[in-house]
């Protein structure tokens, strides 16, 4: 994949992030990842697009190991990725990540849902978490929530809080999977500005979405995927302009003219 | 009209009833917790093992295992449970043990069947940031799974309090051994009867009514 030195001039090697190598999963018969190489450097925000059943949520749950692989190697900051126990939950906790679904802890305050990985992975005194915790709300935009069970905040409150709670653990890397799909369209906006801000602050990003507007104002790369590969990789504005591939014409012309 | 009372001590009775039922509740919550975890475990082992025994204990009565603590651990194999000499007191125990092997298999199932009503999106959240299997199971999953279960918890919690009349059988001097030894010295049978009946509806339907007003308190809201 040779496009990756079209997004940032003259990054050194040493300095991939997260690297996917000849990446192979089945769901079943559905050959659900197929042969994908893929390495996104330090500071990069990746944009993931393509069709429903492209792979693409399936590749971002595979980079913290929420899906395992078959075949291929994922190593992030030049070390793979572990099977099981704690050496794959110490790596978890420097991942972090953003669900369609938000998943917030329904028993817990939004506080507490901020607080409970500085405690518990870790270790971090409580006091401490809080104030960070606090700050990170605050950053986020709903430190006034904070005393309050996730059912009662709007989605759009909840998906900012649960950047908050991913941002928490200092992660390097953020994967977002479909972060706005669950959300009603006035609520799209103030969890993108997040990001946007996220990305603008060097943070290291792996987004799942389709919200094509984002992948134009903040990614440095585009990767399009499509029945389980990677198809097209490409600067937001030659991917949008001039996609190369028919598959990505296609895909676009669906989304883009209405 | 009450006087066939007299002479028996029917409150020491179900006061040992209420010993029997709160020592086996804890006993069971904490034994039958601890089998629903190796239910939902990663380790073969440990879900084979919760499987088997739920399916086992569930399955054989009551009466035939506190009859087997009696007569198979203390007898057979001398468990005498820290007190040789005093019956009544190893009586006790062994009943307190007979009742949470076999009230737990109930209260594993109704906690696994809470585990099953927590969305998979909460234990992957949890993973995500690198909490381990057993604090993701203390910290997000049970407390959820708890909440949604105090209603069946309270029915096994009814049960289990009629269930420590089989205690009897045993010779632990609780309400229904003493209902008995009444019924073979007085008349007044069917009033007898009748009050029993009552003092376990006493202790029982306030349980019921408390956990069913608890259970809605807490209710997770999603």
């Amino acid at each position: 994949m040779t496009e990756v030195s079209v997004t940032k001039d003259a990054l050194p090697a040493a300095d991939d992030l997260v690297v996917l190598k000849n990446v192979n999963k089945h769901f079943g018969a559905l050959h659900v990842l197929q042969d994908i190489d893929l390495t996104i450097a330090r500071g990069e925000v990746v944009v993931v697009i393509g069709p429903s059943g492209s792979g693409k949520s399936t590749l971002c749950r595979a980079i913290n190991r929420l899906e395992s692989i078959e075949s291929g190697s994922i190593t992030i900051d030049g070390k793979p990725l572990p099977e099981e126990g704690k050496a794959l939950a110490r790596l978890r906790a420097d991942v972090g990540m953003v669900f369609q679904s938000f998943n917030l802890f329904a028993h817990k305050t939004v506080l507490e849902n901020v607080m409970l990985g500085q405690l518990k992975v870790r270790k971090a005194d409580k006091k401490d978490a809080e104030e960070k915790a606090r700050g990170l709300l605050d950053r986020v935009g709903v430190s006034a929530q904070a005393d309050k069970y996730p059912a009662q905040l709007s989605g759009g409150q909840q998906q900012r809080v649960a950047i908050a709670r991913a941002l928490a653990m200092g992660p390097k890397v953020m994967l977002f999977d479909e972060p706005t799909s669950a959300l009603d369209p006035e609520m799209i906006n103030e969890v993108l500005e997040v990001m946007q801000q996220l990305a603008r602050d060097g943070m290291t990003m792996v987004v799942v979405t389709h919200e094509m507007g984002f992948a134009r104002s903040a990614a440095n790369r585009v990767v399009f995927m499509a029945d389980g590969r990677i198809v097209e990789e490409a600067v937001p504005d030659q991917f949008f302009s001039n996609p190369r591939s028919d598959r990505a014409k296609d895909f676009l012309s669906k989304i883009l003219h209405h | 009209m009450f006087d066939f009372l007299e002479g028996y001590n029917v409150l020491g009775a179900f006061w040992m009833t209420v010993k029997l039922t709160a020592l086996s509740a804890v006993g069971s919550l904490v034994w039958g917790t601890l089998l629903a975890a190796m239910r939902v475990s990663p380790v073969p082992l440990m879900r084979g093992f919760g499987t088997a025994y739920v399916n086992i204990v569930r399955n054989i009565p009551l009466t035939v295992i506190i009859i087997f603590t009696s007569l198979g651990l203390a007898d057979i194999f001398g468990m005498t449970m820290g007190a040789p000499d005093d019956f009544d007191v190893q009586g006790f125990r062994l009943a307190v043990l007979g009742l949470v092997a076999y009230t737990a298999a109930f209260v594993c199932e109704a906690i696994r069947s809470g585990i099953n009503t927590v969305p998979l999106g909460q234990a992957e959240a949890a993973r995500a940031i690198g909490l381990s299997f057993s604090q993701i199971l203390r910290l997000v999953i049970l407390p959820q799974a708890f909440r949604t279960v105090i209603g069946p918890l309270a029915n096994v919690l009814i049960a289990l309090t009629k269930n420590t009349t089989v205690a009897a059988a045993i010779g632990v001097a609780e309400a229904a051994l003493l209902m008995k030894e009444m019924i073979e010295n007085e008349a007044q049978t069917l009033a007898i009867g009748a009050v029993f009946a009552l003092g376990f509806v006493v202790l029982t339907m306030p349980t019921g009514l408390f956990l069913g007003w608890l259970s809605k308190r807490l209710a997770v809201k999603r």
